[in-house]
């Protein structure tokens, strides 16, 4: 957030916050709905995070202000996010490549 | 001397010293539950074949989803005090500061609700590695929760007392422990559909 | 801090509970140091183990045992504290506790750290986490003994792990605390005019090394956590199904994998490489550009490459793992990975070299140091290559020859450039010299007993001799040719000890009666000596400086000095 926000800027912003509010409470519904039908579990999975992605990257994007954020948190982030990925794929890739070998 | 930037920001950053600490601090949350969902993402996929799924079947979605919900409702009222600290209104940060608090609460209840019902049909931590990883993410989550309750709460009753007298300071403060806050909530977001759901 | 200089603060709140960066930093620097002698400690008893097997050890030998002798637990305990003690609670602190929170406002024209009670919580925590970790010495369970690396289903078993790892979360909660102060000090209190590229070099070294602690440490954290877990709830997170362990099959639920553990391990611990050699390249640039009275040579590609193998240092960490069955695929992806993280530590190693190129050096003790560390870490890195290829690891994997290229870029390597650090910033810190004739009879014997130890240490790992052995490797007929080494490993390791009694003497002697110096003693350049000696409680600085130079302007053509302070305004330069 920048500083010398005026009464008129926040006041948007609330008007902001709120659609938000609505889309997290309507993507949630939608999340737990679609876990009630039969789809087969690589679909389940990539719907579930999907939708938990756009519900994250709307807290982060809006509550967090990172949509405005300075240039040098959203490298921070960046950085994070790779190194996170590689954490996450990585182990993951090498379970796989061991169950190839038998 | 004071340390520069403490409330203003640095030209050439745009930031001042506390968001910046913030952010560190979270982008290593991040790769601290980015180790946990990893071991997730490892012990499901040496778990037989669709047997995370079977064993995720006795938790409470219905629960859940109103966690959920009242999580969701706590990031907004957090904003919401942030933004009244910004439009001036002092009695309207404290009223959005105690619905927060209060759905912190409530979520902390349900999930007690939640964690003594699972004792109650015998299934604990060691029961499988779904409920191993099931109670280490939410316990920690919940320690978060808990941890934010005591500075949100010390911001909400004795802490508020800088507002007169360092009003600019105090509203930093409040946006950088609502940064905080939205986190947790966003954890949970992630949380929610990989174990309940999926 | 705007409580400063007039009213004088109680001894408590003034050395104990301080929140200056300076006593923070000497704090953490004396407890630093005292753990560090401490893990030696450890060390030199297990090198009577290893040197005279089964004989009672002297002096001390009735600390671990009625008859004195070394038994095969305490052995196993020695050893993963000794690992533990060194790395966690002597050289990150050292390097990144000390080196880091005295220097770095000092460098970058800062009055104190971005967050002075954090700073202090953080030196708290990483105290706590000390005394934790040595309280298990004492506990009935005996201290942890599945090595430094704490590998389940090992760990998960044997006693005393549940304190390590208690003490571990301490520990990383610390540095991740100090990371994070560091970091947000350089980019946000950096004094006017000091951009990114004026940074002296030792600056950026800490900077890359904080974000490796920020990013890398935290999943180390939670691994510790789901091992507790392990211990304390009976979960199996690193136990699978059917795990025989003497004989009979384990009760645990199972499903889980080992491999997880050291996959989350070593996520953390092969940037820790980088966290503990980082530094002390920033500290031995700092010294050789001063004592060459030359600029750098490629300060840019120095930058460059720190940073670059920041980067790489995530993505190299499975070449530990070669041994486990990861695959062929990850194998070659890992050792493609690690070829390249080679390069940007040789750049390094390179351009400091060339720095020496047609210099006149200045042989004092910290530029000694500084030059013994050049070759020493480039024997510890070359070393290195070998256990980067799949193929050849598979040979040498837990021989002792691990243990010498790894010792080659810690002890001889960062330990060698933090004495350095030590040399020659002391004047900063006490206005004093350290007594020079001390510092070379320090010097020569550490150089001399440091390849003593180690270099031995790749002939046995080269006949196959593996780490960890009570007996040495007594019961191995391909050990036999190369046992003799260990008595003479060992007594270089005590002398070694003998040699760090003048360093230890000359830090209390000079306090007093070293030679009187004024602020800038070594006609450097950068920011720190613009403060008197010592800095300025809480502000450092008389007056905040300003910067409008590099880092260092030595002995540039047509100046009526040999060096330009930063903070010389460039108009009247000549």
């Amino acid at each position: 957030m920048t500083s010398g926000h005026d009464t008129a800027d926040i006041k948007n912003h609330i008007k902001v916050y709120m659609m938000v509010f609505a889309a997290l409470a309507f993507l949630t519904i939608i999340t737990v709905a679609a876990s009630y039908l039969d789809l087969s579990s690589g679909e389940a999975i990539f719907l579930a995070l999907a939708i938990a992605s756009i519900k994250g990257s709307l807290v982060a994007s809006y509550f967090m202000h990172l949509i405005s954020e300075r240039a040098l948190i959203t490298w921070i982030l960046m950085l994070t996010a790779g190194f996170f990925f590689i954490l996450m794929f990585i182990p993951m890739a090498s379970l796989i490549d061991q169950a190839r070998l038998g | 001397m004071n340390i520069p930037y403490t409330v203003e920001e640095r030209p050439d950053t745009g930031l001042y010293n506390a968001k910046l600490g913030i952010w560190l601090f979270l982008a290593s949350e991040v790769m601290l539950f980015g180790g946990l969902f990893s071991a997730y993402v490892f012990l499901r996929f040496g778990a037989p074949e669709g047997a995370f799924h079977e064993w995720g079947k006795e938790l409470n979605i219905p629960l859940a989803t109103i966690n959920t919900m009242i999580l969701i409702s706590s990031s907004v009222t957090m904003v919401m005090s942030w933004a009244s600290l910004k439009l001036k209104d002092f009695k309207k940060y404290k009223f959005y500061m105690g619905i927060t608090l209060l759905c912190a609460l409530g979520f902390l209840v349900i999930k007690y609700l939640e964690y003594t019902a699972k004792f109650d049909h015998h299934i604990y931590p060691s029961t499988n590695t779904f409920y191993a990883i099931y109670f280490t993410l939410t316990g920690l989550h919940g320690l978060h929760i808990i941890g934010g309750m005591v500075v949100l709460f010390y911001l909400w009753m004795p802490g508020s007392k800088m507002w007169h007298s360092k009003p600019e300071q105090f509203t930093n403060r409040i946006e950088t422990v609502g940064l905080y806050w939205h986190f947790v909530d966003l954890v949970w977001i992630f949380l929610f559909p990989i174990l309940y759901l999926l | 801090m705007s409580e400063h200089t007039h009213h004088e603060e109680s001894f408590f709140r003034k050395y104990i509970w301080s929140t200056d960066h300076k006593i923070i930093g000497l704090q953490y620097g004396f407890t630093a140091l005292f753990f560090l002698l401490v893990g030696f400690s450890l060390m030199m008893v297990m090198r009577w183990q290893l040197a005279y097997p089964e004989t009672p050890i002297p002096f001390v030998g009735s600390l671990f045992g009625e008859d004195g002798l070394l038994l095969p637990d305490i052995y196993n305990s020695l050893g993963a504290m000794h690992g533990t003690i060194m790395i966690f609670l002597g050289i990150v602190p050292l390097a990144v506790g000390a080196f880091g929170n005295y220097l770095v406002p000092l460098q970058i024209g800062a009055p104190d750290m971005a967050f002075p009670k954090l700073n202090a919580a953080s030196y708290w925590s990483y105290l706590v986490g000390g005394l934790v970790m040595m309280s298990s010495f004492f506990t009935e369970e005996g201290a942890a003994r599945s090595g430094w690396t704490s590998y389940p289903p090992l760990a998960n078993i044997e006693f005393g792990q549940t304190i390590w790892l208690i003490g571990m979360i301490f520990l990383i909660t610390s540095s991740l605390l100090g990371s994070m102060n560091i970091i947000t000090t350089i980019v946000q209190l950096r004094a006017p005019g000091l951009t990114w590229m004026r940074l002296p070099f030792f600056v950026w070294a800490q900077f890359v090394t904080s974000f490796l602690l920020v990013l890398a440490f935290p999943p180390l954290e939670a691994a510790a956590v789901l091992q507790l877990m392990d211990r304390v709830v009976g979960t199996s997170f690193f136990l699978p199904s059917g795990l025989v362990v003497a004989g009979e099959v384990m009760e645990v639920s199972g499903g889980g994998s080992p491999l997880l553990w050291q996959h989350l391990f070593w996520f953390l611990a092969h940037p820790e490489v980088y966290v503990l050699i980082l530094p002390a390249m920033g500290v031995v640039s700092e010294v050789i550009a001063n004592n060459t009275r030359k600029p750098l040579w490629g300060y840019n590609s120095l930058v460059f490459a720190a940073v670059f193998l920041g980067f790489m240092s995530f993505i190299v960490w499975a070449h530990h793992m070669f041994l486990t069955g990861m695959g062929t695929t990850m194998s070659a992806f890992f050792q493609t990975t690690t070829m390249i993280i080679s390069i940007p530590s040789v750049i390094i190693l390179s351009a400091l070299f060339i720095s020496l190129w047609g210099a006149s050096i200045r042989f004092n003790t910290p530029m000694l140091f500084a030059l013994a560390f050049l070759p020493m870490f480039g024997i510890g890195g070359l070393t290195g290559l070998p256990l980067g290829f799949a193929a050849a690891d598979i040979y040498l994997h837990d021989t002792y020859y691990v243990i010498g290229h790894f010792h080659y870029v810690v002890a001889p390597g960062t330990i060698f450039g933090l004495f350095a650090g030590i040399y020659y910033w002391y004047p900063k810190i006490t206005g004093r010299k350290m007594n020079e004739l001390l510092g070379k009879i320090h010097f020569w014997p550490s150089l001399l007993f440091m390849n003593g130890i180690f270099m031995p240490m790749f002939i046995q790992g080269l006949a196959g001799v593996s780490r960890r052995l009570w007996d040495g490797g007594l019961e191995y007929a391909h050990a036999a040719g190369v046992l003799h080494w260990n008595e003479f490993m060992s007594i270089s390791a005590w002398l070694l000890g003998l040699a760090q009694i003048p360093f230890i003497f000359n830090v209390f002697y000079s306090l007093r009666s070293g030679e009187k110096v004024d602020n800038n003693p070594w006609q450097a350049t950068t920011l720190e000596w613009e403060a008197p000696s010592p800095p300025l409680p809480h502000v450092n600085f008389e007056k905040l400086p300003e910067v409008h130079r590099e880092p260092y302007e030595y002995s540039v053509p047509g100046r009526n000095r040999d060096y330009t302070p930063q903070t010389e305004p460039k108009k009247d330069q000549y």
